[in-house]
């Protein structure tokens, strides 16, 4: 790509098919700007074969058709353009039979319309990139009732869908929910079968106004290799804006 | 188009001037968002402006003493000063009651000696540098109340309970959360509620308050997942329609993990705090204890169309009552430590001693 890269794309870089990306974050410091920065990435139009399948928990289409925007991308155009496959499974008008239906069935019927959806996309074209992304596992735990095996279940299925048809997978899930030892099990199979670990955390020495808290990245794939160890992890600070976001090396503000 | 509208400037004071477009009790704010106030001009201006319509604001109550119940009742309060539709549920027998409690909006009289207070402040001349702030703050924002007073943000008396003509003749309703016996009673409360607000084309916003969700005198304080799933759906009726909700809950009754859950819920989220009266240590760190009644931290402020988040100066607050009648919210202030601090010039060879470490405990 010729854009200018940043830290983020750079630490991300090799992420393009057959991954499943893991973003974490806490009440104190949202990870969801990670997503705002893959969607438009996927969106953008030099992948014009993209297919991103965007399953949304947290918030409705406008919250990410706003943001969208101000980065630079329209989120409506690709949804036009059969580019965007937008599930807004948070407003109650915009979803269909999918929601109505609580618990296993309506994760089931989910799980098909996606199924069907990267079936399609890869059948029409082959070797097209398709993107899965989940807003918010913690959510979805609750519109599964609870039952953590049903969204376990849902999300490994779409991890074989990673390697069935090369998707690249992106979830997010919040951090601090599972950091009591009996409720880790989902989070703790997430980051096994994740293949890139990003994790959003607010500074040690509290908020700041330049600073809006603090990446790592740890890349997985990278390990695998001789002598590649030491890019394993990326570390670094962010801040964002409305338009973008700045990434640089803790005390490298400029 | 919508969002260059919207987007003309950042600064949501610009609005205040222009009122004539916007129904009172409304200001437009950043991204296209709309406030409504929380009844405590304070507090408005400490998330930019206020609640934003379709937001569900989460008080994370301390179960010693009752400041979740000042908010509740300024933000109630300020609805029904706006004419604004209520629904207010709480765990008590008879919820109807605590409408008698409600603040009425403090006279002009009161507001004039207000400020008048902050003027003569302001006539002082001479002040000491870490009090500075404090003033500065004040003034800007009694500027601010002076220009918005009527339309937007009422100071509340306390101690005067509100006109009756607020409370009858006015769309309340009032559910007592021991007759709900589980959850979808009361969505059904709240969907019908906005919904009726919808039906009879009213614009003004709506306001929900729900106090102590899931305290044990509710059947279903046990029943996590039903809960959890309560406040999904409210939080997507409430982001469709022109309302905002305020659900306060004692959050150590619930497990670390549920409560992290309800957290990441929030759209807003603040938490209270009493403070011990007799507290020596905090009494000399900071100025002005003893007028405090309560601590209030602001955790996450509603971030809507936006993924920039908003940084606070602070998010620690000291409520006070002044003059026993209005809530104000102040930065915490240190009060330098007296003597220690005069010492330590005398002796500068050792002023990294462990005495100092000690008292300069930040």
């Amino acid at each position: 790509m010729e854009r200018t890269s940043n830290l983020l794309d750079e630490a991300l870089a090799e992420t393009t098919k057959n991954r499943v990306v893991l973003i974490e974050d806490c009440v104190e410091t949202s990870g969801a700007f990670v997503l705002h920065h893959l969607m438009k990435r996927f969106l953008s139009p030099q992948s014009s074969t993209c297919l991103l399948i965007f399953v949304a928990f947290a918030n409705p289409f406008s919250h990410y058709d706003r943001i969208l925007r101000k980065l630079g991308c329209n989120l409506a155009m690709q949804k036009d353009n059969k580019r965007l496959l937008f599930f807004d499974m948070l407003m109650p008008q915009c979803t269909d039979e999918v929601v109505r239906k609580t618990g296993q069935a309506g994760l089931r019927a989910l799980y098909h319309k996606i199924h069907k959806a990267v079936e399609m996309a890869s059948l029409s074209e082959s070797n097209r990139d398709i993107i899965i992304m989940i807003d918010d596992i913690s959510v979805m735990e609750i519109a599964a009732n609870g039952s953590s095996d049903d969204v376990l279940d849902f999300l490994h299925y779409c991890h074989t869908l990673t390697t069935q048809f090369g998707c690249l997978f992106v979830v997010l899930a919040h951090e601090d929910i599972y950091s009591v030892a009996d409720r880790a099990t989902l989070l703790l199979q997430m980051e096994y079968f994740a293949d890139v670990l990003v994790k959003a955390e607010p500074l040690p020495t509290g908020l700041a106004t330049d600073v809006h808290g603090q990446l790592t990245v740890l890349n997985k794939s990278n390990c695998y290799g001789l002598g590649n160890s030491r890019n394993k992890v990326h570390n670094f600070h962010f801040r964002l804006k409305e338009s973008s976001a700045e990434y640089f090396y803790p005390g490298r503000l400029t | 188009m919508a969002a260059t509208k919207a987007r003309t400037s950042s600064f949501s004071r610009n609005f205040s001037a222009a009122p004539s477009s916007v129904t009172a009790g409304l200001k437009n704010g950043p991204n296209g968002t709309v406030f409504v106030s929380s009844g405590i001009p304070d507090l408005d201006k400490i998330l930019g402006g206020g609640f934003p319509l379709g937001s569900l604001v989460m008080v994370m109550e301390d179960t010693d003493a009752p400041h979740h119940m000042l908010l509740l009742r300024n933000f109630m309060s300020q609805g029904l000063v706006h004419n604004q539709p209520l629904l207010y549920a709480s765990p008590a027998k008879d919820p109807r009651s605590f409408l008698g409690t409600l603040p009425s909006p403090s006279t002009s009289k009161d507001d004039k000696a207000r400020d008048h207070d902050v003027e003569k402040l302001s006539d002082k001349g001479l002040r000491i540098a870490w009090q500075y702030k404090k003033y500065f703050g004040e003034q800007q924002m009694s500027d601010h109340n002076r220009d918005v007073k009527l339309e937007y943000c009422n100071d509340f008396d306390l101690r005067k309970p509100l006109d009756r003509h607020f409370l009858n003749g006015q769309r309340i309703k009032c559910i007592s959360l021991q007759d709900c016996s589980n959850m979808s009673t009361l969505l059904d409360c709240c969907s019908t509620f906005l919904s009726q607000r919808q039906e009879s084309n009213i614009t003004c916003a709506g306001r929900i308050a729900i106090q102590s969700f899931c305290s044990p005198q509710c059947d279903f304080s046990d029943l996590d997942w039903d809960m959890l799933s309560f406040i999904r759906s409210l939080k997507s009726i409430i982001r469709a329609s022109n309302a905002v909700a305020i659900i306060s809950f004692p959050a150590s009754l619930l497990s670390s993990s549920y409560s992290k859950r309800w957290q990441h819920l929030a759209d807003t989220l603040l938490s209270v705090r009493a403070i011990q009266d007799e507290d020596k240590e905090l009494a000399k760190l900071l100025t002005g204890y003893q007028d405090m009644i309560g601590l209030l931290s602001v955790h996450k402020v509603a971030r809507f169309n936006t993924q920039v988040p908003v940084i606070l100066d602070a998010t620690t607050f000291s409520m006070k009552l002044q003059k026993r009648r209005l809530l104000v919210l102040e930065c915490l202030n240190q009060a330098p430590v007296d003597g220690s601090s005069g010492s330590s010039y005398g002796t500068t060879g050792s002023c990294f001693g462990s005495s100092m470490a000690g008292s300069l405990d930040f």
